[in-house]
């Protein structure tokens, strides 16, 4: 054969591959307003970039007339390419291609896509849109997924792992996008559950919609599995794109430096916090007011508001930034906020990202549901990374650090490396009516006007506690700044952070309380 | 901040922060000491047997109702001395944890 024609032959077998299930299944895709796994691939990486794979893999299943059906790459696509020049191994599962069941030879190629992508220390992103297992292949499905899972958890905190939800993922096949570190799901396109409305209505006689068991809003606001949501399959592509400027490639690594730029003047420091200690502001206005170009990219922005976490740059080095947001719920530590921030704090650590803490706190949120659900232990969570953390910790105490909240939020006593406070600063042990109360009960009930003393020694609490520097006293806190000085102080601290070297003893792994 | 935002007020240590107040805090159940008395479904099901009658004395450890659930037959066992007041529910019904399956006296 002339090798003419055996290049031609190559090409009318990729064409024929790359239909996937066929024109009439790409039209249902589309019908749904979703991308082919092959758009999507293209949508993300960069022009030209992606190599693709295990095209010509097959299944070889015989049960059930199998043996006389072709799925073309076995319904999903692997491959390499770059994002912004950075080297992503990427996977996307082919819903037009039997629903994007997974069998053997499916698994197969999403294993030797993520074995890849640990072996060269480059990040992994999965793109999902699966019916689930193929029952057809039985007890080789389970083991496909089972496969993977393992490889997600060997390769957390080496490599970054995405998952991208743009259909269902159902069933078993959740726990991988579970494992991995962010999850990006799309209005009215992502569908997760363990056990989907079928099943709770048969066993429960319950009726509910897929959208309102697992859709995109319920990840995001209420069970916390999601981290990015998005309108449209577009608007999350530029989500990820974004994330992987702000992350390094592997553990061994740091992230990419940017050209640095100042603040936006729009975000004026000294005016965005209220001097009176219980009146709301919006805590991403500082972070705004302290990043470069004043672009902060949010993580989990729907998801117990009462804490902000994201990533931002400092003189052109990505830095996480978590802090209390007074504006929802006063900006208390509670279950969902500990278990949020407590991951995010991991994760730069995992990744050599420095960590930016912005207190404003008034403690923990009391309730019997609260102490029912675990704050002790997911509070807990805090705590531990904090002080497990050896990446660079600079904390910043804007206002309130009362109690518990003060050593929870990077503080000194956690081995914070550097802690200002700003002049409105209250660090006590409570806040001063609550402590006005405690110390000054017999004076305040024995006086003639109960009201007037309690006001009196709230105020005396006040002048004498409710400030930073007795902690400054004592060497608690560094400095006590100015807020305009607060982007100079930070930018000269991670600076001088950049070699830091902390021993821990040795151990096999720590047991955080989860 | 939004001009619109709607504010609370949260109670922290006696102290008022204003604040958003989250659904989730809001919709939280007051806490109700459980009730003896009261027999509730510990698990999703289906009630597949009824094994008392309202008025009927019954001791603890007796089995009132199985449950078909989880594909398992679970069975409903007394957990005191006492009268069976009213069954709330029929053979057949499906019922969600939690809900009231009959009322001991």
């Amino acid at each position: 054969m002339p090798v003419n024609k055996k290049i031609r032959e190559l090409q009318e077998k990729r064409e024929k591959i790359l239909l996937g299930g066929g024109e009439q299944a790409i039209e249902k895709q589309k019908a749904m307003g979703k991308r082919t796994a092959r758009e999507r691939i293209m949508a993300l990486l960069d022009e030209n970039s992606f190599n693709e794979y295990d095209l010509f893999v097959e299944h070889d299943a015989r049960d059930f007339d199998m043996d006389k059906k072709s799925l073309p790459s076995d319904g999903v696509i692997i491959g390499s390419g770059t994002i912004y020049g950075a080297p992503v191994a990427i996977f996307a599962q082919d819903f037009t291609v039997a629903g994007g069941s997974l069998g053997l030879m499916h698994s197969r190629k999403i294993t030797k896509i993520m074995d890849h992508a640990l072996k060269m220390r480059m990040p992994l992103i999965g793109i999902n849109d699966s019916g689930g297992a193929r029952i057809q292949e039985g007890v080789n499905s389970l083991a496909g997924y089972g496969e993977i899972f393992f490889r997600n958890t060997i390769s957390s905190g080496v490599i970054p792992q995405l998952s991208v939800i743009l259909g269902p993922c159902a069933g078993g096949a959740v726990y991988s996008p579970a494992l991995t570190d962010f999850v990006f799901v799309v209005d009215n396109i992502s569908k997760m559950f363990i056990t989907g409305p079928e099943v709770i209505k048969t066993v429960l006689g319950e009726e509910i919609s897929m959208e309102d068991l697992g859709g995109a809003r319920v990840h995001s606001e209420i069970t916390g599995n999601a981290h990015f949501f998005a309108l449209s399959e577009e608007e999350c592509f530029d989500q990820i794109k974004k994330l992987i400027t702000f992350i390094p490639w592997n553990n061994g690594q740091k992230a990419r430096m940017f050209e640095p730029g100042e603040p936006k003047p729009e975000y004026n420091i000294n005016k965005i916090v209220p001097e009176d200690p219980t009146l709301p502001y919006d805590v991403r206005d500082v972070i705004r007011a302290i990043v470069d170009n004043s672009d902060f990219f949010e993580i989990m922005e729907l998801y117990a508001k009462n804490i902000v976490i994201g990533f931002g740059r400092m003189g052109g080095r990505t830095t996480g930034f978590v802090a209390n947001q007074p504006l929802e719920m006063a900006g208390v530590l509670d279950v969902d906020s500990s278990d949020k921030a407590a991951r995010f704090i991991r994760y730069c650590d995992a990744f050599n990202i420095p960590i930016i803490t912005l207190v404003d706190l008034p403690g923990y949120l009391p309730g019997v549901d609260q102490e029912h659900a675990g704050v002790i232990r997911h509070g807990a969570k805090v705590l531990y990374a904090y002080s497990e953390a050896t990446v660079p910790k600079l904390t910043v105490i804007l206002r309130k650090a009362y109690g518990g909240g003060y050593i929870a939020m990077s503080s000194r006593h956690l081995r914070a490396d550097f802690v200002f406070a700003w002049p409105s600063a209250e660090i006590a042990v409570m806040g001063p009516e609550g402590a006005a109360n405690i110390i000054f009960r017999k004076e305040i009930l024995s006086s003639p006007d109960p009201d007037g003393m309690r006001k009196q020694k709230v105020e005396e609490y006040k002048t004498k506690f409710a400030n930073p520097y007795v902690a400054a006293s004592r060497g608690y806190v560094d400095a006590v700044i100015e807020p305009s000085e607060t982007r100079k102080f930070l930018m000269h601290s991670i600076e001088v952070s950049e070699n830091k070297d902390v021993p821990m003893p040795h151990k096999k792994h720590g047991l955080p309380p989860f | 901040m939004d001009k619109n935002d709607k504010l609370g007020f949260l109670n922290i240590d006696t102290s008022l922060y204003q604040t958003r107040i989250s659904n989730k805090f809001q919709n939280r159940k007051p806490y109700q000491p459980a009730d003896p008395r009261i027999i509730l479904s510990f698990i999703p099901g289906t009630v597949l047997e009824i094994l008392i009658k309202p008025g009927q004395k019954v001791s603890k450890g007796e089995d009132l109702m199985i449950l078909d659930a989880m594909k398992m037959q679970n069975k409903l066992k007394c957990n005191m001395d006492g009268k069976v007041k009213s069954i709330k529910v029929k053979k057949g019904d499906k019922v969600s944890k939690g809900t009231v399956l009959l009322e001991l006296e």
